[in-house]
């Protein structure tokens, strides 16, 4: 498979384009494969991917009932940061962004990671301290984090609502190396780089029962056959709880919502950084895609959902949000919502662990921020197949932690999934 | 928007109320087992289809609803109230709102 | 193309002149008219340029649809980028100019790009900008991102403004029977038909006028017959909105609506919104959103000049514009016939390409007798002309496929593909519309599970007569689901052409290379759409997103299908084993304005005052904001600031007395006869014993055992409690006590009310408390020290006769009251309370110095239970009773959560009593400062008391394995490293001798 680069989109321009390769094949199922994820998401494609590359494993397909890079892969507001601050989130979280700031090079396929700074406003000297407190936490663990006085948040970012708004803005926690990035194209690179590996990634093809023998799982049956599997591995944000029981597992501390997303039309630069801001129940994000969109998005639609359609309450009240930092927005339109399916955990935080199961494993419970961790994940997830035992780093990232009282809730919002974000 | 047929107060838009939770849950009693507890407070059988769960009439009655809702659709196919009490009471009256 | 205004004729008013600019040059047009019309009129073609490749662009149809001629509008605060001249109605001082272009649209610099054409194809930059070329070496993110502000700059469309939007937006609530979308014919009979039934019809039109497909007709029948209906409705009493577009469909029949009030009016009245969203609850809804013609890709079929037929139409009939001297009008189907004679009856020299073989000869007849010139397997294959058409070259129907035949000069291509019903709305309910093979079109399903009805010609259905037996129908399906009685009309299949359409979605000739657009909003051609099948992004959503095909601002209304059926060539499939993309809503960009309506700027999100409010801020209140509320921060007295107010209210309290607004406490009534066994059940001490007339602290968990609240419970009588909680979980206590009450424990007879509103409290704390009450009760003698012990309550008379709820408890560690009055009494408590405090030297406090004293005495607050923190974490642990259950007893004794070394609450001081520091540090061992560190500080503050600065926060293991310890308060985000001591958290009275004093 021919290399990207300048030279190959400049030899392919006299040829007419005629000369590029599929960017992943199409392969039929093979009647069994060393290892088998389930979803071609963004979580199941790292996974293969750094199965094969980092762990020598070459049998491996990933099975998705649609079409790769189809569900929350392509729905998502595309935000990348480390900005967390709980043991257990800290280091892994890091470590995704590093894999980010490499990862174009690494699938030799342009994702678009620009850290164009993600700039947490904050409205209060008591959430600037919360803010401290998380931002000195990264400092002291080789992150760069720092706060933002209110000359300078003006300074970088002129067009802030810093004369009429409802609460004051009064500075920002930054994270220069945090940013935005091309979402589809994530999905893309990595299967590419995965198929050029060898793993078969096989769409339309849904999985339809889990064949347990002696305690294992031997085979998935799916739309397209029985495929036997030695390791199986879930990455299916929005049907996590489904294959579990199709598993014969029972309940997961997961609860599916939908969250909404919004972009704008495009318009040459209006803003270069993303900005967040949660105060008075609000919750939103904004920035601005490199074809010039405002994307943004705010909370979840509050109930319970599997449905990829939101309502309007929640698409007035971003409206609102947007409006309230940035007061210039009221006259730019809206083009497009949709909504995607949240596996919201119990704690806010994520699953990458063994199950009861002995070889099946579980990606998933990734609530609204599964997009920045998805190179992370799969690079653990990966680990975790391979080794069969989890690296430190997400030693708490299974589901025994809620029985242990391991507490790794970032909002502290406790066991209510609708609350995390 | 959802609309919902509170007994109490009519149909009014979801917004007017807040969503619990699944509504099969047993909380266990408070000297219950922390392994019970586990279970009541942090697993879920995530329903795709129809299920049956809570709903607080936060700005309208503040009574709490059982509502069987399809998760898919968001199709309601009914509302009662969460206190069997106040349910009693209204299938003897006809102070509910209409249907 | 050189269109002419006709000296009559369309819908303009000619006795309305109205002048207006085009990038700077002064124009006129008429009332009626469109920007676009209005050009088109003044001669205009090039109206802007491409996303991708800047090539001018000129009007390609007129109306929604939209892809050529996109703008700004207005100047200033109200400039508004990316407005469609079709859809901009004309208004006297209108400014427009061009986009994405530099120096303007006509001679655009960035049309560089399209040199570069052949190596800008879909997704290329995913190949490339990664690195140093040839080869994209190097690391990380630096490099693209210098490539990244280039193409930043080169992207995006119009330039929005950064000032605040100065318009004013409305939210409006409706509700109907039925809903009507569209005012074509369908639209009109449906309404008219559920009007006459007796229903409560709202019909909404995106355009400025009633009567869709009717404002393009030129016969007189079809004008008053459009009347006729439009005066029915009137006297049926239907609501009918023009200028409003149903941008979505939502759950249970809820549309969103659009209203554009001003955006037509030169000098608004100040007084009107500039949009209004609607929220309409439709019971029933019927779709009459017509259909849009579509193109047909070409070489060059983006240049000024190519339009669909229905504009042409639209120009001619409605705005008096002959759009071109010689037009080819292309066609696969019968509507473009009339169009074609109509074009020839005004004056053009009209060439018509059928690509079909064989033409009914009515339809012959028609172009025939009005001399257009008809060639039957003809199309059009490449447009010649740069700025505009100056010819068409010509490909026939042979054996295998398409072949060149020569070329003719025209000024004007009018194309039409077929049509493509609206199924927009229905898509956004989820609903896949399904795929006409005989009509070449998607339309929607016949089984639709919710209320939804399909009319007119956004049903395939092509004539007029059919579009209103079409809207009846739908009608009465929905007046009988309604329960209404009606006659089922049967509706009109899909259909009405003399002659079957004959599918056309490509001309190309082999060897030939030809830039075909199928999204000329953004630039995608047809070899784009194979180049993604050929790199495997076969699927539909694939083909979109690695193409960004569709979705410009015009939402893949155009392209969409030519895309589909380009695809399913390539794949050797039909088109809908290719499958649809899913049209999300809006069906039209929605101005963020109108989502938001008035919620703006200091409306965003409810302000809470309370009933002191005003008293605080004439006794000079500076206030500050807590969570929703304003509450005091401090009382500045002449030259303070905030850090010498504070001190001095902290040490005026202490020393003599201060009062303290305390009303934004939650406050709950719990009545019944089983109150006390539930109060037993919810707090983690025991509540089973607490005396009548007697207050506890009480410490509340969560399910799952981590601190949710405290606050003190006050017992009034046997049934009667009354509860405070912190201001910030007072709503998240009220839910969880109500639900514990309707769901899990049914059997307590027990009743919660919030009273929060009903009591304003004011906190009276320092040494000379008593003496102020006393002063303030109509009987002193309850307040003495033996009637009114510490944790005491009691129910009394204020002077003036206000009644009264006064507790003896402390936050301050002073002795200390808390007094409740009803709100209405507010600023009379407050009087009183003042009057008898002022004479003592005593003080107004606010929340600095309330913060101040907590963190003297060890208090926690929302700053240390963050939702993590268990109750022995905060050096509570005595207060969870091992001889009861409670709400989170159970999953309190987790083994993570027992752990001895889990941080507890701590009292910080500098080492160097003249440093200070800040909360949010990090706490680190001496000498290992990194890594997540040993734990944090929460809250720090002067303390008069102590003279110096002192914090509280959570170390591992507690204060007693840090004594005499070195301790950094890492705070790199700031101040740096400051050297502490970690001590207990009680620094200031340990033992509460003044609080019981």
């Amino acid at each position: 498979m021919s290399r990207y680069s300048a030279w190959a989109v400049f030899k392919n321009g006299f040829s007419g384009q005629k000369n590029w390769d599929r960017q992943w094949r199409d392969p039929e199922p093979k009647k069994e494969y060393d290892v088998v994820i389930v979803g071609a998401g963004l979580h199941g494609l790292a996974t293969a991917y750094y199965l094969a590359k980092n762990h020598g494993i070459k049998n491996i397909a990933v099975l998705e009932k649609g079409w790769l890079g189809g569900g929350n892969a392509g729905r998502n507001t595309t935000i990348v940061r480390s900005n967390y601050m709980m043991p257990g989130n800290r280091y892994f979280y890091e470590h995704s962004l590093k894999l980010w700031e490499e990862l174009s090079h690494e699938l030799n396929y342009n994702v678009m990671f620009s850290q164009r700074h993600h700039v947490s406003l904050f409205h209060s000297p008591a959430a600037r301290d919360a803010a401290a407190r998380r931002y000195n936490t990264m400092r002291l663990t080789d992150t760069d984090g720092e706060l933002w006085d209110l000359d300078t948040l003006k300074k970088e970012i002129p067009h802030l609502n810093y004369n009429n708004a409802r609460f004051p803005i009064i500075g920002a926690a930054v994270q220069r190396r945090a940013g935005s990035a091309r979402h589809d194209a994530v999905a893309w690179g990595y299967a590419r780089g995965a198929d050029r590996q060898g793993v078969d990634i096989i769409q339309n093809c849904e999985v339809t029962g889990v064949t347990r023998e002696d305690g294992k799982v031997t085979a998935l049956e799916t739309s397209r056959g029985r495929i036997g599997a030695k390791k199986v591995g879930f990455a299916v944000a929005g049907n996590t709880s489904r294959l579990w029981q199709m598993a014969g597992l029972g309940n997961l501390p997961i609860e599916s919502h939908k969250l909404q997303a919004f972009v704008s039309e495009p318009l040459k630069p209006l803003l270069d950084h993303v900005v967040v801001y949660g105060v008075g129940g609000a919750h939103f994000y904004i920035s601005q895609s490199d074809k010039g969109g405002m994307v943004f998005g705010g909370d979840l639609d509050w109930y319970k959902s599997y449905a990829q359609r939101g309502n309007l309450p929640v698409v007035q009240d971003v409206a609102e949000c947007a409006t309230a930092i940035m007061p210039c927005l009221g006259r730019v339109r809206l083009l497009r919502h949709w909504s995607g399916v949240m596996d919201m955990s119990m704690d806010g935080s994520a699953f990458i662990c063994k199950t009861p199961i002995d070889n099946l494993y579980l990606n998933g419970g990734w609530n609204y921020g599964g997009f920045k961790a998805s190179p992370g994940s799969g690079w653990y997830f990966a680990d975790l197949i391979a080794n069969d035992r989890p690296d430190p780093v997400i030693e708490h990232f299974d589901l025994g932690r809620f029985k242990r009282g391991v507490i790794i809730d970032e909002r502290g919002a406790g066991p209510d999934p609708k609350l995390h974000g | 928007m959802i609309r919902i047929n509170c007994p109490f107060c009519g149909e009014r838009d979801h917004t007017e109320f807040s969503y619990g939770g699944d509504a099969s849950i047993v909380y266990p009693e408070l000297d219950a087992s922390m392994e019970e507890w586990h279970d009541a407070i942090f697993m879920r059988e995530n329903i795709r289809g129809m299920q049956s769960e809570t709903w607080h009439h936060a700005n309208g009655c503040r009574m709490w609803l059982v509502v069987e809702r399809d998760t898919m659709t968001h199709e309601i196919q009914s509302v009662r109230p969460a206190h069997k009490g106040n349910a009693a009471v209204l299938s003897t009256t006809d102070t509910g709102g209409e249907q | 193309m050189s269109a002419k205004r006709l000296p009559q004729g369309g819908r303009i008013d000619r006795d309305q002149r109205i002048r207006f600019t085009w990038d700077g040059s002064s124009m006129t047009g008429y009332a009626g008219d469109t920007l676009a019309s209005a050009l088109m009129a003044n001669g205009e073609t090039v109206l802007g340029r491409s996303f991708k490749y800047h090539r001018p662009r000129g009007i390609m149809s007129a109306g929604v649809e939209e892809s050529g001629a996109i703008v700004t509008v207005g100047q200033g605060r109200r400039r508004d980028p990316n407005v469609k001249a079709t859809m901009q109605e004309l208004y006297p001082g209108l400014a427009a100019s061009g986009q994405n272009a530099w120096p303007s649209v006509r001679f655009d610099l960035g049309a560089v790009n399209g040199l570069f054409g052949r190596f800008f194809s879909a997704g290329f930059y995913y190949k490339t900008f990664m690195g140093l070329p040839p080869m994209e070496w190097g690391k990380g993110t630096g490099l693209w991102m210098q490539y990244e502000k280039i193409i930043r700059r080169a992207a995006g469309m119009g330039v929005a403004s950064r000032e605040a939007d100065p318009d004013v937006y409305d939210h409006v609530h409706g509700y109907c029977d039925v809903l009507v979308v569209g005012s074509g014919p369908a639209g009109l009979s449906a309404a008219l038909t559920a009007a006459k039934a007796g229903l409560d019809v709202l019909l909404v039109e995106q355009d400025c006028e009633l009567g869709g497909d009717y404002l393009n007709q030129a016969d007189e029948a079809s004008g008053k017959k459009r009347k006729d209906l439009i005066a029915k409705l009137e006297k049926a009493g239907a609501r009918m909105m023009t200028r409003t577009t149903a941008f979505g469909l939502y759950d249970y029949g809820t549309a969103g609506l659009l209203e554009r009030v001003t955006d037509h009016i030169a000098s608004p009245d100040k007084h009107l919104p500039r949009h209004r969203f609607w929220t309409v609850r439709a019971k029933q809804t019927i779709v009459a959103t017509g259909a849009l013609e579509r193109q047909v890709a070409f070489g060059n079929n983006d240049r000024p000049g190519v339009m669909n037929v229905a504009a042409g139409r639209s120009y001619l009939n409605r705005y008096g514009i002959l759009p071109g001297q010689d037009i080819v009008v292309a066609t696969n189907n019968d509507s473009a016939y009339a169009t074609a004679a109509e074009l020839a009856s005004a004056g053009a020299t009209v060439s018509l390409l059928d690509a079909r073989a064989t033409i009914p000869e009515s339809m012959m007849s028609l172009v025939g007798n009005s001399g257009v010139n008809l060639h039957t397997r003809s199309a059009p294959l490449n447009v010649r002309g740069s700025h505009g058409v100056n010819g068409l070259d010509f490909a026939v129907a042979g054996q295998g496929g398409w072949s060149a035949q020569g070329s003719e000069s025209c000024d004007l291509v009018l194309v039409s593909g077929g049509w493509s019903p609206v199924v927009h709305l229905l898509s956004h309910r989820g609903i896949r519309p399904v795929w006409n093979v005989e009509q070449a079109c998607f339309v929607g399903p016949d089984e639709v599970n919710e209320p939804i009805y399909m009319a007119g010609s956004a049903a395939a259905v092509w004539n007029i007569e059919d579009c209103l037996t079409s809207g009846e129908s739908a009608a009465t399906k929905a007046i009988k689901a309604l329960g209404g009685k009606a006659r089922q009309k049967k509706a009109p299949a899909p259909g009405g052409w003399e002659s079957p359409i004959e599918p056309l979605y490509e001309v190309t000739v082999s060897g030939r290379q030809l830039k075909s657009f199928v999204d000329p909003q953004h630039d995608v051609t047809t070899e784009d759409v194979r180049l993604a099948h050929r790199e495997g992004f076969v699927s539909v959503e694939h083909l979109k997103r690695y193409t960004t095909l569709g979705m410009a601002t015009d939402g893949g209304k155009v392209g969409n299908i030519i895309g589909l059926a380009l695809m399913a060539d390539a794949q050797g499939k039909e088109i809908p084993e290719v499958g649809t993309t899913t049209f999300r809503p809006p069906y039209t960009p929605v101005s963020i304005g109108a989502l938001k309506g008035r919620n703006v700027d200091g409306h965003f999100r409810p302000l809470r005052r309370t009933p002191m409010h005003v008293w605080n801020l004439d006794h000079g209140a500076t206030m500050t904001m807590a969570g929703l509320w304003h509450r005091p921060w401090y009382f500045a007295r002449k030259g303070e600031g905030i850090s010498e107010a504070y001190v001095r209210e902290t040490e005026t309290t202490r020393r003599t007395v201060g009062l303290c607004d305390v009303t934004s406490l939650g406050k709950i009534a719990i009545q019944g006869p089983d109150a006390t066994e539930f109060l037993n059940r919810i707090y983690t001490n025991p509540f089973a014993k607490l005396p009548i007339g007697k207050a506890r602290y009480g410490i509340m968990l969560r399910d799952d055992g981590i601190v949710m609240d405290d606050g003190t419970t006050w017992r009034l009588s046997e049934t009667d409690y009354f509860m405070t909680t912190t201001t910030a979980h007072a709503g998240k206590v009220m839910v969880f006590l109500e639900e514990l009450l309707q769901t899990r424990w049914q059997d307590l007879r027990v009743h919660v009310t919030s009273v929060s509103e009903q009591w304003a409290g004011s906190a009276v704390a320092g040494p000379k408390s008593r003496e102020v009450l006393e002063a303030c009760v109509e009987d002193p003698s309850v307040m003495s020290n033996d009637a009114f012990p510490f944790m005491g309550v009691i129910e009394t008379t204020l002077k003036g006769g206000i009644p009264c709820r006064i507790a003896r408890i402390s936050f301050s560690g002073e002795m200390a009251f808390e007094a409740y009055v009803p709100s209405d009494y507010a600023s009379a408590l407050m009087d009183l309370l003042w009057a008898a405090a002022e004479p003592l030297d005593g003080c107004l406090y606010g929340l600095e110095a309330l913060g101040a004293m907590r963190i003297e005495k060890g208090h926690v607050t929302g700053a240390e239970l963050d939702g993590r923190v268990t109750i022995d974490d905060a050096g509570l642990g005595k207060m969870a009773s091992p001889a009861k259950s409670f709400i989170g007893s159970a999953m309190r004794n987790r083994p993570e959560l027992m752990r001895e070394d889990r941080p507890r609450l701590v009292g910080i001081k500098p080492k160097d009593a003249s440093q200070t520091f800040n909360a949010g540090s990090i706490l680190c061992a001496e000498g290992k400062v990194s890594g997540l560190g040993e734990g944090w500080i929460t809250a720090v503050t002067h303390s008069p008391a102590m003279g110096h600065w002192i914090g509280l926060g959570f170390i591992s293991s507690g204060y007693e394995a840090w004594e005499g310890k070195t301790v950094i308060a890492a705070d790199p985000v700031r101040k740096g490293n400051i050297e502490v001591e970690i001590i207990s958290p009680h620094m200031y009275d340990p033992d509460g001798e003044r609080m019981y004093g």
